[in-house]
This record gives C-alpha cells, structure tokens and sequence, in this order.
C-alpha cells in the first residue's frame, strides 16, 4: 500500500479518460483466457460502448505467450493501437517486457507472484492482485482452479473502470450457453476479485468505462463467421475443407448455421467432408462444381499451396466454384497464428502456365458476408474458380459491424443450359460446343451431367481443346482458347464489385488498399486531416482490377499502396497492368504478422511524403 | 435384318466414344470396349453415368466409350477426388472412373484409401500394366520385383497389391481380372456397376509397347498362360427366377455354385473352380491375395464382397433431390432466417 501511494502522489491529476484506450491483456496460452477476454469485450459491447477485440496468440496450444488487445473508443475506430495504455500482466515470462511498453501514465495489472519479479517504473499505476490468495478463499472445486483463475483480472477489471456486475453475470450466462452452474462459478470469482479491488486497491489512473448507445443495433462476430453465414445464405452444397489455422472456423461457422439450411425432416442441402488433405479438399469442390452443385473450401498457407494444380485445372476447364483463403504469414510454415496480406499475387496467379484467377478482397464482417453468397453468383456467371482472399485478422478476430444486408439478387446459375435451353440453343445456333463463345463476353454456355439430351455431354479436361472441348494440339485452337479466356477476364473487371472510392477531397496524396488495413487507414486519414495532409482514397475489391484503378492513379500526384505483406504485392500486379510511368506510385508494405495500426501508416506515409 | 438393338432401342455403336489414339492392342482399349458392351447388355441411359479418370494412358480412354456421357479426364492421382465431389453433388447419377497402377498405386495412393474409406459409390477400374507409358516405361509401384526393363534396369522393390490395399481399406467390392478375359470382365463390370459402393477393379492390362515381355506378369503371353480364375461368374439380373436350392447353399463343395445377393435384387452367380475360395469371407479374400503374391499365381475373380456400408451421401443425410437441381428456396433461407442471426447477435 505504501509503494501504491507514494506512486499515486507521482503520477499527474488527469482529467479523466472515458470510453477512449486500450487494454492488453497478456497470459498463457490454453489458460483459460480466452473466456475472460471475451467477456471483457461483450460487456463493452453491451455498455454501448465500440470496441474490438484481437487476440495476438502463438501457434501453441498451451503455454506459450498470448495477448488479447482490447479497444475501447467512443469515436469508433477499431483498429489495432500500438501502444495500450493498461496491460494485465498474468504471464510471468512476458511480465518484465510488457510493462517496459507501457506509456506514461500506463496501467498494469498484475498478480501479487509476478509483481516481485517485475522491475517497478514510477511513472504508472500498478494494481497488485492476490491471485493465489482469492482462489483459496473461492469455492471452486480444485478440477476448475486452473481454469477460472483468470476471472480474477475480469474481477479487478471490472471494479477498476467500472464495468458492472450484473452485465457480467449476464455475458457469462449467454457464454455458457444459459448454463448457470459454470455462469456462477465463474462469476463468483470475478465478485471477490471485485470486492477485494474495491476495498483494497486506490484508483491512480483515469481511465472508465461509462455507458454509451455506440453498439446500438450492432453486432460482433468473427470474419469466418460471418463468411460462413453468407456461404450459407448463397446457397452453398458441397464444402470440403482439411483443418488448418486460421481457416478452420470459417467451416466450424458452416457447420453452426446448417440447420439453417435442412429440411422439415432434418435432411442437408449442404455436405461437408472432412478431406484427407488440401489437394482433395479442391478436388472434391471442382467435382461438385462441375456437376452443378455449389462448392466451396477454406484453407489458408500451405494448404493454398496444396490446391494450386486444382485451380489451374479448375480455372481452365472453366469450373465454377469458390475457394476462401484465410491468409496468414508464410512463406512456408511461417507463422501460422499472425496476419498477413502476403498471398495476393500467389493467389491471383495460381496454377502454372498463364493463369489468372478471380479474387474477392473483403475488409470488413459486411463483405465477409456480401462475398459469402456473391461469391457463387460470380464463379457460375464467370465459370470459374472465385478466390475470396480474407486474412487471419478478420477471420478471428471478434469485429463490430451493422447488421448483414439480405441478399439483394437472386441467385444467378449463369449461362447453365438444361435440356429445353439446349435444344433452343443448337436451334439458334446450329450446334453447342462447351467452350462456343456466342455472346462474344469470352464466356460460353455450359451443361451438367444428367442433362437428358444426345448432344449435352462433354468431355472436361485440364488438356488443350478446341470450343467443342475435343482434345486439340493445334496452336491456333490454342491461341483462340487463350484470347477467350483473356476476354472473360476483361469482361470480369466490369462484372466484379467495384472498388469503394473516397476522393471527395481537394487533395495530392492517393492512398490505396486492400481488405482489413482499412480501419486503421480510416484512422490514420483523420489524423492526417487534422494535420491539414489531405488524402483521397481507394479500396480494391476485386481482381483483376477494375479501370476505375488507372483513374485515381492518374488524379493524384502521389499515391500510396498500404498493404500488410513484405514485398508491396498490390503495388506490384498495379505496375503489372500499368506498363507506363508509374514512379509516383510507391508501397508502404508492412507484413510484421500483426494487424495493421494507424500510428504506423501515420508516420510512415508522412517520412515518404517529405 | 435389322440391327441388334438394346432395351432403349440403341445399337452398341451408340455407345462408343471418340477413336482410340493408344497403341494398337493395348489392353486397355479391351476394357473400353467391355465397357460399351456392358453399358449396352444392361440398357444404361448414358446422360445418367459420368466418366471421371486422372491422368496416364489408362486415364485417357473414358474419351473411347459412352460419348453420350460427361466425362472429366482430372489431374494425375486425384480422380478420387472429383468423384467424390461430383457424386455428392448429384447422386442420381452413376460413375465409371478409369485409373491406372502409377494414377493410383504411386502418386494417388492416398485419395484412393479414402474414396474406399467414405464409400463414394462408383465403379473404380484400375488398368494395371506395372509401367507409365506415357513418360515412357519407368516402373510403376506394381511392377514385379527383380523385373528388368531396358532403360531403367532390374526393379529393387515389392509390388503393391492394389486389391489388396482395397480390401485393408474396407472396400466392400473387390474383383481382379485380366484385359484378355473379355467374359470375366463383363462380368464383373455388370456387377460393379449394381454395386452401391466403392467398386474396386484391378484389371491387369499389358503394355504392348513397354512391358509384354513373357517374363512379365503384366503380359498377354503370362497372362493367357497362367491366370487362374478363381471361379466362373454369371450375373443373374434382379428379375430372373433361379432355383432356391442353389442360393441357400453356404458350405459348398467343389463345382458348387454360390450366389451373392447385391443391393438391386441381382445375383452374382459364382461356379467354383479349383479352389475354395468364397469372396464374402474376407480372411479368404486377404489370404488369397497374399499367396497369390507370394507364389506368382495370377487368381482372378471376385476377391472380396460385403454388404455395403452407407455411401457418403447417406452418411451426410442429404436431401433426395439432387444438390445440383435444388431451387432457390432450398439454396437461400429466408430474410426471418437472417433476420433471427442478426438479431441474437445484438444482445445490446
């Protein structure tokens, strides 16, 4: 108490600080954390109050160093700070590091064991927790000890910026389901963490929580949720998967929201097989989508790797069907648990030879969900493989976001002839050849098997071929081939989503992006603009590119490529397709395995501007 | 007179597909033409069967039967795979798939345990001729071992017995035969095709061009001279009345005949030969197999059958109606349905 006192009287009188900072909270990994955390950031969800959780976590199951970075701000932004102004401190390891990074003025929070080993700074507030003191006076049955002892930092937490009790209890009940028995025992740990803090703990710090209406009509689900969800609503039959991090809830979703889809009997419109590899999982999808149904895989890192022969098979013989790559840090293994926006360009081009693949680049949970059912819609109206390139920070992370939008078109089978369409066009058309381009988009009319008519069938194949799909060798069925499929890729530009544009501003400076980087973005702008550094701006939604890319280049006298991959991958496919002078284009590529966070475009698009 | 027609009113050349570009007398272009005749003798609607193949010699020919029919010639190893995911997109239909031994032996060994692992049901013929001719004649995983081959000299290693590997799977139809026993061939093709399961053929079928060397046990001359059928096989069709005494029979005897029952009511009818070998007792299956092997004994037949296991489309408990044909109403909830999500996620 002495220590906490004399460090009180050091620390500055603070106006106080509402709704507006952040928390770090770092434990073990498979400590039962995670439970704390994501009752952290409902209760703020429910005290209206717009927030975000991300959980920065090893490739561990259990004992390796997690942090779970929680974003409360009343304005809005919910991207990744830098720096948090409070940490739990419950890992010893990390203990010592964690609060050097703490600023001026910082919080920490940690237990009574960890706090003798941590070197003290005079310049925060610490709050020492007897952990192991409270668990004894708890009366949790010795096999859940280990489990809830993290509710002690909800406990202190909760007292110290004011969370109530009550919403708790409430978000613990929803947790577990409506089961009271583990809603209570948890809930009763977080009560004497609570009551000791308010008894024995001086507030030194000024930051609270109060109640705001910022969540009003909101919700919070993961990105994998929520492109599940859309899968679902897209109407989504056959989904083949292999487990790999970070994709594998985006199928756990699937499963959770197909009784959606079952019957009145309890039947499935959706099968989903568990493949025995990443190459099977693409060869189950491309066998459903060439046989009509709608199909679909997640997979991310390697497991994209696996599937490249697929999708170039798929991307030739022009099979409809949609792959999702919840990309993470490669190349390799890489880090299997981070971020990263580093599999662009691999996945544009998968497959050997000239291959050029449709992709869909969602940035937050709406076009997780928008992509989720469109995604089918483009890869039948296009036949063709549809790559939905999401990444690890959407795709686990715990993101607000309005409502999703119904769908707003009804399902589109492109240009799929049954037997009567068949037979009206070979009338009109003297014959039908599966790769007959007759609408001169580069895209031909297709059959699926079981079509009951004498000239439906064709023969699919990964081998050269002329518009009849007959085996050929010849280089000028070869040629013609490649010019429709280039066609088709043209025709795609114009038919894809189109990229969201802001230049509304009077400004020199272009920024360009793709997928999640754009919260911290949106920050990083108002920043800027407070600074009087205007900047219009542009988020690519597709590929291949849309024309409209080439129009904000040529507009602004600097433009910026902000992406979270090493090599500046969306710079390079634009210098690609812009063969003329282009220098004032420049990447600020990040790619450290972490979300992207305004402080570092703030800074970094600043020291390249002059 | 007038042509032979069939059930459906088609002639067998209804039935063939585009000319064979293999070299002449391979044996695989035996098989095709068993297949033709099958599909023919049982009046199959072609728009209702698809060919799926990977990739090799063997994988080329779904292009040289059934032109009536979808076909899809995949990627090398990885046929299993697009079957699997055809035939749950639409179970009505019925599935040829043609491998070879490299398509499945060496570089598809693992989707071709798991397809027989979820009882995709489909006919899964393997043209085995113990060498790639399309890369021109290296050994394949079933080549004997102790073989010589001109370029790439004496083979170190054991063969795999892909029957074999298809009954430790689970695989519920077993058969082995040779391209030059057209009888056998259509036997066992009638009833694969009945069989509402994974249906393993392993056809050997020699390489006239790299591998028919008498000393081979993938040739036609070793094949003519030494296979030994394990039993004579006739396919009774669901509607033929057999007499009652010939099927209660369990425990038969030497020129006893056995009947297995298959799923549509047909009846494979097996005379024994010298052997007794009873293909529904898998021990037998596994033991015939292996001294096969082991003492160069070309058995041919029905290895191995059983009642089978529930097909993956049972298993996934799909609706009856087609996935590929479902309407809109049953591809899309409705608004109510996004609606309810929306708002349990709103717990504000």
């Amino acid at each position: 108490m002495a220590i906490q006192t004399e460090i009180q009287n050091k620390l500055d009188k603070r106006a106080p600080i509402i709704n507006d900072f952040a928390f770090s909270v770092a434990t073990k990994n498979g400590s039962g954390s995670q439970t704390s955390n994501n009752v952290l950031v409902m209760s703020l969800f429910r005290m209206g109050i717009p927030v975000n959780g991300k959980n920065l976590f090893p490739s561990n199951i259990k004992g390796l160093p997690t942090w779970y970075t929680i974003r409360a701000s009343k304005e809005g932004y919910t991207a990744r700070k830098e720096i948090t102004e409070i940490v739990v401190a419950y890992n010893n390891d990390t203990a010592p590091e964690d609060v050097m990074n703490l600023p001026p003025g910082g919080v920490c929070i940690t237990t009574d064991k960890i706090a003798r080993i941590i070197r003290r700074r005079d310049d925060i507030s610490y709050y020492v927790i007897p952990v192991a003191k409270l668990m004894r006076e708890a009366t949790v049955p010795s096999a859940f000890r280990k489990l809830v002892e993290n509710m002690t930092y909800v406990g202190a937490v909760a007292q110290l910026f004011d969370i109530p009790l009550d919403l708790i209890y409430q978000v613990l009940l929803d947790n577990f389901r409506g089961r009271e028995k583990p809603a209570k025992m948890n809930h009763d740990v977080i009560k004497l963490a609570y009551d000791w803090t308010a008894e024995n703990i001086v507030k030194s710090d000024p930051y609270r929580f109060e109640h705001m209406d910022g969540t009003q009509g909101k919700i919070m689900m993961t990105g994998n949720d929520a492109g599940a969800l859309g899968a679902v609503f897209g109407g989504v039959n056959v989904v083949a998967w292999y487990p790999i991090t970070p994709s594998t809830s985006f199928v756990d979703g699937i499963i959770g929201f197909r009784n959606l889809r079952q019957t009145e009997d309890g039947e499935n419109t959706i099968a989903i097989v568990q493949a025995e590899d990443e190459l099977a999982a693409a060869g189950i999808i491309t066998g459903a989508g060439w046989a009509g149904a709608r199909s679909l895989t997640s997979t991310s890192g390697p497991g994209i790797s696996l599937m490249a022969e697929f999708a170039g098979l798929a991307y030739f013989a022009e099979i409809p069907t949609v792959f999702w790559n919840i990309t993470r840090m490669g190349p390799s293994t890489g880090l299997p648990t981070r971020t990263s926006q580093g599999d662009l360009l691999f996945t544009h081009f998968l497959g050997h030879g000239d291959s050029r693949q449709i992709c869909l680049l969602p940035g937050n949970l709406k076009e997780a969900f928008e992509f989720g059912w469109r995604s089918f819609d483009i890869a039948e109206a296009l036949q063709s493989p549809v790559f939905v390139i999401s990444d690890l920070d959407l795709g686990m992370n715990n993101w607000l976001s309005d409502p999703f939008d119904y769908p707003d078109e009804a399902i589109d089978r492109g240009k799929r002839l049954d037997e009567t369409a068949l037979r009206a066009f070979i009338d009109d058309h003297g014959k039908w050849g599966r790769y007959m381009d007759v609408d001169g988009d580069g895209i031909p009319y297709r059959t699926v098997p079981g079509t009951a008519h004498p000239f439906a069938a064709y023969f699919a194949r990964g081998t050269g071929h002329d518009e009849m799909a007959t085996y050929s060798e010849r280089s000028d069925d070869w040629m013609e081939n490649m010019q429709r499929l280039r066609l088709k890729m043209d025709t795609a530009r114009a038919m894809l989503p189109q990229p969201i544009i802001d230049a509304g501003r009077e400004a020199d400076i272009g920024i360009i992006t793709f997928g999640t980087n754009d919260e911290a973005i949106r920050e990083a702008r108002d920043w800027l603009a407070n600074e009087g550094i205007e900047t219009n701006y542009l988020r690519v939604l597709a590929l291949p590119l849309a024309p409209s890319v080439s129009d904000f280049i040529d507009a602004h006298k600097s433009v910026f490529v902000i992406e979270n991959n090493f090599d500046g991958q969306l710079t390079q496919l634009i210098r690609l397709e812009h063969p003329e002078n282009i220098s004032h284009v420049r990447p600020l590529a990040l790619g450290d395995g972490l979300p992207m966070t305004p402080s570092w475009i703030y800074q970094n698009l600043k020291e390249q501007e002059g | 007179m007038p042509p032979r027609v069939n059930q459906l009113g088609l002639k067998r050349t209804e039935y063939r597909g585009k000319p064979s570009t293999l070299c002449p007398g391979c044996g695989h272009d035996s098989i095709s033409n068993q297949l033709i005749s099958m599909a023919y003798e049982l009046g199959l609607e072609q728009h209702k069967i698809i060919k799926v193949s990977g990739i090799g010699c063997s994988s080329k020919t779904p292009a040289y039967f059934l032109g009536g029919s979808h076909g899809f010639n995949a990627l090398h190893g990885r046929m299993p795979s697009v079957v699997t995911g055809a035939m749950l997109a639409n179970t009505d239909l019925a599935c040829i798939a043609v491998s070879g031994d490299g398509d499945t032996g060496s570089i598809g060994m693992g989707q071709f345990k798991h397809v027989i692992r979820r009882n995709v049901p489909f006919v899964y013929i393997i043209e085995n001729n113990g060498v790639y001719g399309l890369t021109k004649g290296q050994f394949s995983a079933t080549a004997d071992e102790g073989q010589f081959l001109k370029y790439y000299g004496t083979n170190h290693m054991p063969p795999i017995d892909l029957a074999l590997e298809a009954v430790i799977a689970g695989c519920t139809f077993v058969a082995r035969s040779f391209s030059g026993d057209a009888k056998q061939v259509q036997a066992l093709l009638q009833a694969a095709v009945r069989h509402p399961g994974t249906a393993v053929l392993d056809i050997i079928s020699p390489c006239v061009t790299f591998n028919n060397a008498e000393t081979s046990t993938k040739s036609y001359p070793y094949g003519k001279d030494n296979e030994i059928p394990l039993h004579e096989i006739q396919i009774l069709a669901p509607d033929y009345v057999h007499a009652q005494d010939e099927i209660t029979i369990e425990d038969y005897d030497e020129g006893d005949i056995i009947d297995v029952e298959m799923h549509d009511g047909a009846f494979i009818r097996l005379k024994k030969l010298e052997n007794d070998h009873d293909p529904r007792n898998r021990r037998m299956a596994i033991d015939v197999l292996e001294r096969s092997m082991r003492e160069q004994i070309f058995s041919t037949g029905l290895i191995y059958y059983e009642e089978p296991r529930p097909t993956l489309a049972q298993t996934e408990e799909l609706v009856e109606t087609p996935l590929a044909h479902l309407r809109e109403k049953d591809m899309r909830p409705p608004k109510s349905a996004l609606d309810g999500v929306m708002q349990k996620l709103m717990l504000g």
